[in-house]
C-alpha cells in the first residue's frame, strides 16, 4: 500500500501551499489531483490577490484591519471575524514570499508589486500579474513544489476517504491511467478540492469543479457550511460564461444597458459605487435592469472597455482582450463584450475552524472547497486566492503538528476494508442494467440549480428545486454504464463525480430554502431583507442516509458590529 | 448544421493500430472543437477520452492536433475548419488512449530545467524591487501554459528523444531574463549541448502552434547569442 505522512488532495494554489508548509516541517508529502496540477482551476484567477501593503499611493492608509472590515461587512456580517483578521494579518507576509519564490507580479515605479482597485474595498490592494495572477501564483507555487521534490500523483481521482472512529486513516483513488482502484494510508490528510461551481451549467469554473471534493468528507460525516451562499459574477462572457475579470471594472470599465446608459446610477445600492459595488449587487441589478427590458436578446448586457484605451487594454488586461476575442469574436478595443451574470464562486463548503481542522481527527480541509468562514454571505473579488493561500499554508502546518502529536497506531486495515468497499461499488456500477445514463442526470442538477437556485430565489422554487434533486437521486440509482473499458474511462469517472455532486446540490438547495431572509449572495424575493435575530448564523448540513439534517451556529463577532450593508 | 468529426482512436490494450472513427455532430453557434467532442462523449460514444479542464484557453488540457495543426481544442471555433473535421492526438507522444498521450517525458524535461527561481541572497522582509522595466524584460515567457503543443510540433522532438524541446528552453530563458534570479550559468550550462539550444532547426513550428504566441524559437536564438558572447570574454 502507499503511504505518505500526509497526503493532500488537490494540487491548485491551497494544496500546493499546504505541501510546502508540511514539507518544511521535514514531513514526507504527497499531492493528489485528478487533473495536472498546473491544470486546477487557480490557473484561471484572472484579477488579483487582496493584501493590505499600501504600495499604491492611494492607499498609504491602508491596513489588515481595514482590509478584514472590508471583508467583513461585505459578507454581510456572516464571516467570523477572527479568521478574517487572521487571513488579512497574514496575507501580506505569505505574498511575500510567493514574489520570494519568483512570482512574476507586475510592478509599480518603485519597483513594488502593483495593486489595483477590486469591488468593495476602500483601497486599491489587489496585487496582481497583469490579468494572469492565477496563471502566475500557481505556477510559481508548483515551482517550488518541483524544487521540494514533492511527489504528485497526477490523474488520480479520490474517491472515499477511510475513516476509523472519526479518525481519518487514509482514502481510496482511482487511478485514471490504469483503470484500478488505488488504496493511499497515511496520517492526516487535507482536502484542498476546490469549489463546486459546476452543479450549474452558466458557470465560469473549470469543467473539472464539480461537487466530488465536498461530497466525499460530507458523505463520510463531515458537515457542510453556508452551502447557499452561492456567488454569481456579473461579467462572464454571453454564451460560453468565461469570466472576464473585475479588474476590468477596477481598471475603469463600463456597464451598459441597451441604450448605452450606465444603469447602476438607476439603483439605490450602486448609485455610489457604480461598477465598483460589490458583486451580488452589481449582479442582481444587472438581472433586475434585464427584466425591466434593458438587456439584449438573449439576456445580456455590454461591458465597454473602449474609452480606456488600446494602450491600458493591452497592457493591463491583455487576457481579456484575447478572451474576448476567441470566444465571442470581439475586440475589446472595437467594440464592446457582451456579458450575463453566471456562477462564479461556493462560499460554503466543508466545514473547518481557523485552523482547517474538521469534526474528524486527521483531516483538514482549506481553499475553496472549505468554509472557515472568511467570506461569509458574499466573497470580495480577489479574496479566495488570498484565502487559498493562507489558509493552505495554515491547514498544512495544522496537518503537521497533529502528525508530530499523533498517539493513534495507522490502521491499513481500515483502508483496504474501504478498498473493497469502492470495488464493489464501482463493479455493480458496472454491471447495472438500470436505464439512467450519466450525462442526462448531470443535465438535469445543471439545469435545476440554473432555474431553481440562481441570483433571485423563493419558497416556491426552492422547493421544486429540492423536489427535482431528489428525483434526480432516485434516479442515479439506476445508473449504468455502456463503457467498460479501463484505462480513461471517463463515463465512469463522470458517473462518480455525479453520485456526490447531488448530495452537495441537495444541501444548497436545503441551505437556500431554510434561509429566509436575504444575505449577501442569497436573495430571497419572498424575504428581501436580511433578518439578524433568527439567521446570523452559519448554517451546518450534516449527511444522513435519508434526509440532510440542517442547523444554525453562531458566528464569531468580536470587532464590527453588525450594520446595515450600504455602498 | 451537421459536421463530421474524424477522430482518431486507439485503446493500446487492444488495439493493434489506431483508427479513424467518424461521428456527426450537430454543430450550434459558437461551438467549440471542445464542446464537439463532449457532444460526441456524451450522446455518441461514451468511450471517447481526451483531457479538459478550464475550457477557456489557460490551463492547456485539450492540447491535441486539429486538421493537421496543434491547437487547443477549447478555442478553436467548430465554423472555423473547413469540411471534415479531423482530431488527431499530439504527435512525438506516446498515445495512451485516443486523444490522451504520455506526458511524463514533457514534465521530465520541465523538471531538467531547474524550473524555479534560483535567488542571490535571503529575501528581504518585503519584496524585492524590480521595475517595471525589468519585469517587462519576462515579457510574455512567463505566460506559456505548458500544453505542449510546441513539444509536439516540433520536428526536432520527434527525431531525438532527449532533445529539451521548446517548453523547457522557454522556461530556461523565462528564469534568464528576471533581473531576481543569479543562476545564469548553471541554467545556459544544462542547456548548453547537443540536445540544448544547438539543436533547434529554427522552424518555427513551436511558434507557429503556441496558443499564447509565445516564440520559444526567439528565447533560443537568445540564449545561443548570450553564450556564445560569453564564450568571447571567456576567451578573452
Ligand atoms: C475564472 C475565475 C477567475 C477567478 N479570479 C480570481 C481572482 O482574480 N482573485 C481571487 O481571489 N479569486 C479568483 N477566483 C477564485 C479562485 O480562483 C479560486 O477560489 C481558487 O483558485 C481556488 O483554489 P483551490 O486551491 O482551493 O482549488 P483549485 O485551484 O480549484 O484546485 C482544486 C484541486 O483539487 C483537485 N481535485 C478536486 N477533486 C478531486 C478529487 N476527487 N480527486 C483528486 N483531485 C481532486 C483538482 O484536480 C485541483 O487540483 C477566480 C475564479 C474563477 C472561476
Amino acid at each position: 500500500m502507499i503511504y505518505h505522512q500526509a497526503i493532500i488532495v488537490g494540487g491548485g494554489l491551497a494544496g500546493l501551499r499546504a505541501a510546502i508548509e508540511l514539507n518544511r516541517w521535514g514531513i514526507d508529502t504527497a499531492i493528489i489531483s485528478k487533473v495536472h496540477p498546473l491544470r486546477s482551476h487557480t490557473v484561471a484567477a484572472q484579477g488579483g490577490i487582496n493584501v493590505a501593503i499600501g504600495n499604491n499611493p492611494l492607499a498609504a492608509s491602508d491596513s489588515p484591519e481595514t482590509h478584514a472590515f472590508d471583508t467583513i461587512k461585505g459578507s454581510d456580517y456572516l464571516a467570523d471575524q477572527g479568521a478574517v483578521l487572521k487571513m488579512c494579518r497574514m496575507g501580506p507576509g505569505l505574498v511575500y514570499e510567493m514574489e520570494h519564490w519568483g512570482c512574476p507580479f507586475s510592478r509599480n515605479d518603485e519597483g513594488r508589486i502593483a495593486q489595483r482597485p477590486f469591488g468593495g474595498a476602500d483601497f486599491p490592494r489587489t496585487c496582481y500579474a497583469a490579468d494572469r495572477t492565477g496563471h502566475a501564483l500557481l505556477n510559481t507555487i508548483f515551482e517550488r513544489a518541483v524544487y521540494h521534490e514533492i511527489a504528485i500523483y497526477s490523474e488520480y481521482l479520490v474517491t472515499s476517504l477511510a475513516l476509523d472512529d472519526g479518525v481519518c486513516q487514509g482514502l481510496i483513488a482511482l487511478d485514471l491511467k490504469s483503470g484500478m482502484l488505488v488504496p493511499f494510508s497515511s496520517d492526516a490528510v487535507i482536502f484542498a478540492t476546490g469549489g463546486a461551481g459546476r452543479l450549474y451549467g452558466r458557470s465560469t469554473n473549470a469543467l473539472i469543479n464539480t461537487g466530488i471534493g465536498t461530497a466525499i468528507p460530507y458523505r463520510a460525516g463531515v458537515p457542510l457550511k453556508d452551502m447557499e451562499f452561492i456567488q454569481f459574477h456579473p461579467t462572464t462572457l454571453f454564451g460560453t460564461n468565461i469570466l472576464v475579470s473585475e479588474g476590468a471594472r477596477g481598471e475603469g470599465a463600463y456597464l451598459l444597458n441597451k441604450s448605452g446608459e450606465r444603469f447602476l446610477a438607476d439603483y439605490e445600492d450602486s448609485r455610489e459605487k457604480m461598477e465598483l459595488s460589490p458583486r451580488d449587487i452589481v449582479a442582481r441589478n444587472m438581472v433586475r435592469e434585464m427584466e425591466k427590458g434593458g438587456g439584449f436578446e438573449g439576456g445580456h448586457l455590454h461591458l465597454d472597455l473602449r474609452h480606456l484605451g488600446k494602450q491600458k487594454i493591452e497592457e493591463r488586461l491583455p487576457g481579456i482582450r484575447e478572451l474576448s476575442m476567441k470566444f465571442a469574436g470581439i475586440d475589446p478595443e472595437m467594440e464592446p463584450i457582451p456579458v450575463q451574470p453566471g456562477q462564479h464562486y461556493t462560499m460554503g463548503g466543508i466545514d473547518t475552524d481557523a485552523e482547517g481542522k474538521t469534526v474528524v481527527k486527521g483531516f483538514f480541509a482549506a481553499g475553496e472547497c472549505a468554509c472557515v468562514s472568511v467570506h461569509g454571505a458574499n466573497r470580495l473579488g480577489g479574496n479566495s486566492i488570498l484565502e487559498a493561500l493562507v489558509f493552505g499554508a495554515i491547514a498544512g502546518e495544522g496537518a503537521a503538528s497533529y502528525i508530530e502529536g499523533k498517539e493513534k497506531m495507522r490502521e491499513e486495515g481500515m483502508v483496504l476494508d474501504s478498498l473493497k468497499r469502492e470495488e464493489e461499488e464501482i463493479k455493480n456500477l458496472m454491471a447495472s442494467a438500470g436505464k439512467e445514463r450519466v450525462p442526462d442526470l448531470w443535465e438535469g442538477i445543471n439545469r435545476v440549480m440554473d432555474d431553481n437556485v440562481g441570483i433571485f430565489r423563493e419558497e416556491r422554487s426552492l422547493k421544486e428545486g429540492l423536489d427535482k434533486v431528489r428525483e434526480l437521486k432516485e434516479r442515479s440509482k439506476a445508473l449504468a454504464l455502456s463503457y467498460k473499458g479501463k484505462s480513461f474511462n471517463y463515463e465512469l469517472y463522470w458517473g462518480l463525480e455525479l453520485q456526490g455532486s447531488l448530495d452537495v446540490a441537495e444541501a444548497v438547495i436545503l441551505g437556500a430554502l431554510e434561509r429566509r431572509e436575504s444575505r449577501g449572495s442569497h436573495f430571497r424575493r419572498d424575504y428581501p431583507v436580511r433578518n439578524d435575530g433568527s439567521f446570523l448564523k452559519h448554517s451546518i448540513v450534516k449527511y444522513t442516509e435519508e434526509e440532510p439534517s440542517l442547523i444554525y451556529r453562531d458566528v464569531d463577532i468580536i470587532l464590527f458590529e453588525p450594520k446595515e450593508r450600504r455602498y | 448544421m451537421e459536421r463530421t468529426f474524424r477522430v482518431m482512436r486507439c485503446d493500446p490494450e487492444k488495439d493493434k493500430k489506431p483508427y479513424l472513427q467518424e461521428y456527426q455532430v450537430s454543430a450550434r453557434d459558437g461551438m467549440t472543437v471542445l464542446e464537439g467532442l463532449f457532444y460526441i462523449q456524451r450522446r455518441l460514444d461514451p468511450s471517447l477520452a481526451f483531457r479538459f479542464s478550464c475550457r477557456g484557453s489557460v490551463c492547456g488540457s485539450c492540447a491535441m492536433n486539429i486538421n493537421g495543426r496543434n491547437r487547443l481544442g477549447c478555442e478553436t471555433q467548430v465554423s472555423s475548419l473547413k469540411g471534415v473535421i479531423k482530431v488527431r492526438p499530439l504527435g512525438h507522444f506516446k498515445v495512451l488512449r485516443d486523444l490522451v498521450v504520455e506526458l511524463d517525458g514533457f514534465w521530465e524535461k520541465y523538471r531538467r530545467v531547474r524550473p524555479y527561481l534560483i535567488p542571490s541572497s535571503l529575501p528581504p522582509e518585503k519584496e524585492r524591487l524590480q521595475s517595471p522595466e525589468e519585469r517587462g524584460r519576462i515579457g510574455d515567457t512567463a505566460d506559456c501554459i505548458l500544453c505542449a503543443n510546441c513539444h509536439g510540433s516540433c520536428t526536432v522532438t520527434g527525431t531525438d528523444s532527449e532533445y529539451l524541446g521548446p517548453a523547457a528552453l522557454l522556461k530556461t530563458d523565462r528564469f534568464l531574463r528576471d533581473s531576481r534570479d543569479v543562476a545564469g550559468d548553471e541554467r545556459i550550462r544544462i542547456v548548453d549541448g547537443v540536445h540544448g539550444i544547438w539543436r533547434c532547426h529554427t522552424i518555427l513550428s513551436c511558434q507557429d502552434v503556441c496558443p499564447k504566441e509565445l516564440s520559444p524559437t526567439s528565447s533560443i536564438m537568445d540564449m545561443r547569442k548570450r553564450l556564445v558572447r560569453k564564450r568571447g570574454n571567456d576567451g578573452r
